[in-house]
């Protein structure tokens, strides 16, 4: 569908505000375009019979009314364009949620504040905001620049290297709507994609209690397996799963991976087939990423899958 | 344009074949060069205010260089435009024994900033690769140091030229103009200096 | 000058009469000849030839680029598609965006006024020429360094913009970033050793009679893009040796641990970037304001109001880059002054848009050629791609379609529609003197009406995909986002393109050996240029003409007395006074010489070294040093070579 990641079909006031003043500014745009398209035509058509009888004092006069009129038009879209960025400006609130997203080649790192360290959450490529209540996002990268750009929401900004940036933006519509990386960012840069799943209130603070709690215990034999694996193995030096052993910070945390929607940031859904092909060899569906294929055979993959499947 | 007639003309032939200073083509060339030369500097002084900015101590993690050798070439640079100036005079003039001198007397003045230079680097107190106040602090004496150096060449040879090459007028203008040069390279240590030696002390 | 030494008019002077102007011209094709051989090539010197040079290099360039194009677009034109992989799909892209900006927009409209330049302001060459030819070396072993690395899987791959980190020591691996660095020297060196033969030319070497106010418009174009090259260059250079200097010797310009920053690059950059486009754009302004005024037998409306707005332009040029980095987090107050900047930028562009439709309005029987098809495509291309600009110097619009398929869109619509379409209009325009023949009048029609199709067909779905939320610079897309339909129209767009392109090399073979035969003044053209013989002979003209008017050949009843009285026994040139062009002296130029090329190729190993070993720097500076010392060192050969130079060089003479 063209309007998963459509600037001009918006879902929240920050990205209606822009859609609006894009559609000012096409209209004023297409007028000036269509003035002189047509009047270059004509100037064309008299020019061939050679047949004008203007003078230059005359010809000075209409290019000088053309001149104006171009400078209102102008002056008319940069006023909009200042309208625009002040009502975007607003949204600031001090009771804004705060969440942390940091980049890294080519994943999104999540974090919901809070005071309290025991009730922040971490999760990856996936974010859960309440619908109409003002979000702010800070912003920052541990390697290159990357941009975070959610088209339906608001505008993009970029994630700096030694700088925190700020995003402000609120869905005034519950719905899923897609982001993605907008700073050329190496190899995966295309596929550093991101999903924003906007809920009533209720819905979004069961997902964050949820989300807060450590990864739930395997029941069954195979998934005890799988835990195993993924702790002895070599996922446990790059990814987290809380209330494990699992530790490692250089990869998305998968505490709660079965909640999420999308694999390797936007690029395969998270269903059971398509976690075994990543698996198994992500470097043959996202080429260049930092996950190395696996090794594992086929029953340990079983296992692992089986353990991963619990992680809701 | 054809000729047409009647076939009048406008006679040049009498026109001398050099001219000094601004009337001289080259004298042009070489302002083209000193304004992208000066743009460079302007953008690394830029530079240098730009990281100085983001951060609320500077220098970082060195001292304040140390302002002997700098100043001292402030002072060889500043007097060595007295022979460059003289060398331009004697050009003008087309007295060739007076421009050998005062090249010979600038060149000796060259030769000494140069060596000056190489101590200034030393007395830094910070080397290119700890930090980006020393990265930028190298870049800036170091762009200044590639003038220094190649004023010094390119003097020595056209001073090499006035004493054993092909002696005609142009040459005398390229005297003239080598002074326009020179002329640069010492104005332009002025705001530099200031920056790296005075500004990490007093701004 | 004494009174003894001033330039005298002469009645019934025997050098202009038809004796003595042959006698005159024997001996000018003696002394102005260019020696044949390979030698000979190599020792070049003259400023057509060069210029011819520059610009075939320039368009082989760009059909390579646009091979890169038509790669990019393949892999494109499906979702999820496999034809590139990524690492390959990322240099290819920065290899069409690289060798478009820096190995054919910008020496392409320079090579232009490198031609024309010359001819226009009435001088007998060019000033520097072996500076000129040292520069067209130094371009060409530039562009075959990188294509040489390229094809040896070193392309540079972090875009034509290189940003840091990524480009930075740690994230750039390899040494594509530092081929990448190292083409900016080249042809930042190229590019400033042209601006500054052309601001010579064109403030010193003018026929007397052509004041500043009697330039012709493309010639006040070159002289506004030489400044806007001095002053803008400087930047990328300044920035992409920092680059190098991260990478190879561990500073740290752009590393935030240790208090560089990578937007400091982003400033230093785009300080040349913005005005790096405008650099294209100016020349293109100059070339519409010829062909307009040619067209429509009439002076350009608006003579002074044209040289202002150029002016204009390149200031205010200066001072919008900060637009580039709107979503970077930078303060608002200062986005809000470069919003205004890059909206006000508009307005001079818009004047000479109405002054062109104004001289087109009231042209006497407007002759619509070729040429005059490119030319007029102007004001529906270019004017697309200036509104879209508008649209993105909004911070809030631009937030949104920053670094997306829109943005893209933009810019190929101002570059292309601003200027490759007045470049070419300006190649059929200008071929006739150049080569003595007519272009195909059948095949440039077909060529123009191809190029207008398949360029909107390519690009302004582009537009559509951006505010669909496509994002640049990606090897593929999901087919579940719905750009498919899109691409593939933009793929055959680009299909077409190939076929206008094939369809114009095609024409301009034809007409090179079998083309109507070009007399001096094909279009009736008003300007110097269309005063001598298609094509000019080496010393340009017998005898320089001067003007009494912006027009001079329109007003054959204003014909003001030809020079006499340069020396036809050695190159000499007459030099004059900056601003009405008064005769101030006689100035020898240098004749051919193999020192430019030495110089080149010692330069050439000198930074090729250098991104391999620091130390390469100080090796390579020694046959630099050597090849300059025997460039510069006056002998009696050099003196030999500038009076007479012999129908074949020897190598001992060429480097005299």
């Amino acid at each position: 569908m063209p309007h998963l990641q459509s600037i001009i079909h918006p879902a929240g006031i920050q990205a209606a505000r822009v859609s609006h003043l894009w559609w000012v500014m096409f209209w004023i745009c297409a007028v000036v375009w269509a003035a002189v398209a047509v009047t270059a035509m004509v100037a064309i058509a008299r020019g061939r019979r050679g047949s004008s009888t203007a003078t230059d004092a005359q010809m000075a006069r209409s290019v000088t009314v053309a001149g104006g009129l171009s400078v209102a038009a102008l002056l008319g879209l940069l006023f909009q364009s200042i309208v625009t960025g002040r009502a975007l400006d607003t949204l600031r609130s001090p009771d804004a949620l705060r969440i942390q997203v940091t980049g890294n080649q080519w994943w999104w790192d999540v974090q919901y504040e809070h005071a309290v360290p025991s009730r922040r959450v971490t999760t990856a490529n996936e974010i859960h905001i309440p619908v109409g209540r003002a979000i702010r996002f800070d912003l920052l990268s541990t390697d290159v620049i990357h941009s975070l750009w959610i088209p339906s929401l608001q505008g993009k900004i970029d994630l700096v290297p030694g700088r925190l940036n700020e995003l402000w933006l609120r869905a005034d519509e519950p719905g899923i709507y897609r982001g993605q990386c907008a700073e050329y960012c190496g190899l995966q840069h295309a596929k550093m994609a991101l999903v924003v799943v906007a809920e009533p209130p209720d819905d979004f603070e069961r997902w964050l209690t949820a989300n807060r709690a450590p990864a739930s215990p395997p029941t069954t034999p195979e998934q005890q397996r799988g835990r195993d694996i993924f702790e002895r193995g070599p996922c446990a030096m790059c990814h987290t799963i809380a209330g494990t052993s699992a530790g490692g910070r250089s990869a998305p945390d998968l505490t709660h991976l079965g909640s999420r929607s999308t694999i390797g940031a936007g690029t395969l859904p998270n269903t059971k087939g398509y976690l075994a092909g990543w698996i198994a060899d992500p470097q043959h569906i996202k080429p260049g990423n930092r996950m190395p294929p696996t090794g594992l055979n086929g029953e340990e993959l079983q296992a692992v899958l089986a353990y991963l499947e619990t992680l809701k | 344009m054809s000729a047409g007639s009647p076939a009048r003309a406008l006679d040049v032939s009498m026109l001398p074949i050099h001219a000094f200073g601004h009337r001289s083509l080259m004298w042009w060339a070489t302002m083209c060069m000193v304004a992208i030369e000066a743009t460079a500097f302007a953008l690394a002084i830029t530079s240098y205010l730009y990281l100085k900015g983001r951060v609320p101590h500077w220098p970082v993690g060195a001292p304040t260089p140390r302002l002997l050798w700098g100043t001292v070439n402030v002072v060889i640079l500043v007097v060595s435009a007295w022979p460059n100036l003289m060398a331009r005079k004697a050009a003008e003039r087309f007295d060739l024994s007076g421009v050998r001198l005062w090249m010979a007397v600038a060149l000796v003045f060259a030769l000494g900033f140069n060596i000056v230079r190489f101590l200034e680097f030393g007395q830094l107190q910070v080397r290119w690769d700890t930090n980006a106040y020393g990265s930028v602090t190298w870049f800036l004496l170091g762009l200044h140091t590639a003038h220094v150096l190649t004023d010094f060449l390119d003097s020595s040879v056209l001073t090499a030229v006035m004493f054993c090459g092909i002696v005609d007028a142009n040459r005398f203008v390229d005297v003239s103009e080598n002074a326009v040069y020179w002329n640069f390279v010492v104005l332009s240590w002025l705001p530099i200096y200031a920056v790296i030696y005075l500004a990490p002390r007093f701004v | 000058m004494t009174p003894a030494e001033a330039p005298r008019i002469v009645d019934n002077d025997p050098r202009l009469a038809p004796g003595g102007l042959d006698e005159e011209r024997r001996r000018l094709e003696h002394t102005w000849r260019s020696p044949s051989g390979l030698i000979g090539w190599l020792s070049e010197v003259d400023h057509k030839a060069i210029g011819r040079r520059f610009i075939v290099t320039a368009f082989a360039f760009f059909v390579l680029a646009g091979l890169l194009a038509a790669l990019m677009r393949i892999q494109l034109a499906r979702p999820d598609n496999t034809f590139l992989n990524p690492d390959l799909y990322n240099q290819v892209f920065t290899m069409h965006g690289t060798t478009m900006m820096f190995l054919f927009a910008v020496p392409v409209v320079l090579a232009m006024g490198v031609y024309f330049v010359p001819l226009m302001v009435g001088a007998r060459g060019i000033a520097l020429p072996r500076l000129l030819a040292y520069s067209y070396w130094m371009f060409l072993f530039g562009g075959l360094f990188l294509y040489v690395m390229f094809l040896a899987n070193v392309g540079p791959d972090n875009g034509w913009f290189s940003y840091p980190p990524l480009a930075g020591p740690e994230f750039g691996y390899g040494k594509r970033a530092d081929v990448w660095a190292q083409l900016i020297t080249f042809t930042e060196v190229s590019s400033l050793v042209v601006a500054t033969c052309l601001i010579c030319t064109i403030l010193k070497m003018r026929t007397p009679g052509m004041s500043l106010n009697r330039m012709p418009l493309f010639v006040w174009a070159m002289l506004v893009v030489s400044f806007m090259v001095m002053f803008a260059m400087p930047a990328v250079m300044i920035s992409s040796t920092c680059l190098i200097l991260d990478r190879l010797m561990s500073t740290h310009f752009f590393n935030q641990a240790e208090g560089g920053d990578p937007l400091l690059w982003q400033h230093l950059f785009w300080f040349f970037g913005h005005p790096e486009v405008y650099i294209i754009f100016v020349p293109a302004l100059g070339m519409m304001s010829e062909i307009i005024g040619t067209c429509s037998r009439r002076p350009v409306f608006g003579y002074l109001v044209m040289v202002l707005s150029m002016i204009a332009t390149a200031f205010i040029g200066f001072g919008v880059w900060v637009h580039h980095m709107f979503a970077t987090g930078l303060p608002q107050l200062g986005q809000s002054f470069f919003t205004a900047a890059s909206i006000m930028i508009v307005v001079p562009t818009s004047l000479q848009i109405f002054g062109w439709i104004a001289t087109v309005w009231t042209a006497r029987r407007l002759a619509i050629t070729v040429p005059f098809l490119y030319a007029a495509s102007f004001f529906f291309v270019f004017v697309i791609g200036g509104l879209s600009g508008v649209m993105l110097a909004s911070v809030p619009l631009d937030r949104q379609v920053h670094d997306t398929y829109f943005v893209v869109a933009h810019f190929h619509y101002v570059l292309i529609g601003g200027s490759t379409f007045p470049l070419l209009g300006a190649v059929v325009y200008w071929f006739p003197k150049m080569t003595g023949r007519m272009m195909g009048q059948w095949l440039g029609r077909l060529s123009f009406w191809l190029l207008f199709a398949g360029f909107n067909l390519t690009f302004f779905p582009m537009h559509l995909l951006g505010l669909y939320g496509m994002p640049r610079r990606v090897y593929t897309y999901p087919a579940s986002m719905g750009w498919g339909s899109m691409n593939l129209l933009a793929t055959i767009g680009a299909g077409v393109i190939f076929l206008s392109l094939l369809v114009f090399l095609v024409n301009v073979i034809t007409s090179l050996r079998a083309g109507a035969v070009a007399e001096s003044n094909p279009w009736g053209g008003s300007t110097l240029e269309w005063a001598t013989s298609s094509p000019p002979p080496p010393y340009n003209f017998l005898p320089q003409p001067t003007v009494a008017s912006r027009e001079p050949l329109w007003h054959p009843e204003l014909a003001s007395p030809p020079v006499v009285g340069l020396e036809s026994e050695k190159r000499q040139v007459l030099v004059t006074a900056v601003l009405d062009a008064e005769p101030d002296h006689r100035y020898k130029v240098p004749g051919p010489s193999l020192w430019p090329l030495a110089t080149a190729m010692a330069t050439t190993l000198m930074f090729i070294w250098s991104i391999f070993q620091a130390m390469g720097l100080v090796w390579g500076a020694i046959p630099t040093f050597v090849c300059l010392v025997g460039w510069f060192w006056p002998t009696r050969g050099k003196e030999r070579l500038a009076a007479s130079p012999p129908t074949r060089l020897t190598l001992r003479e060429s480097l005299s």
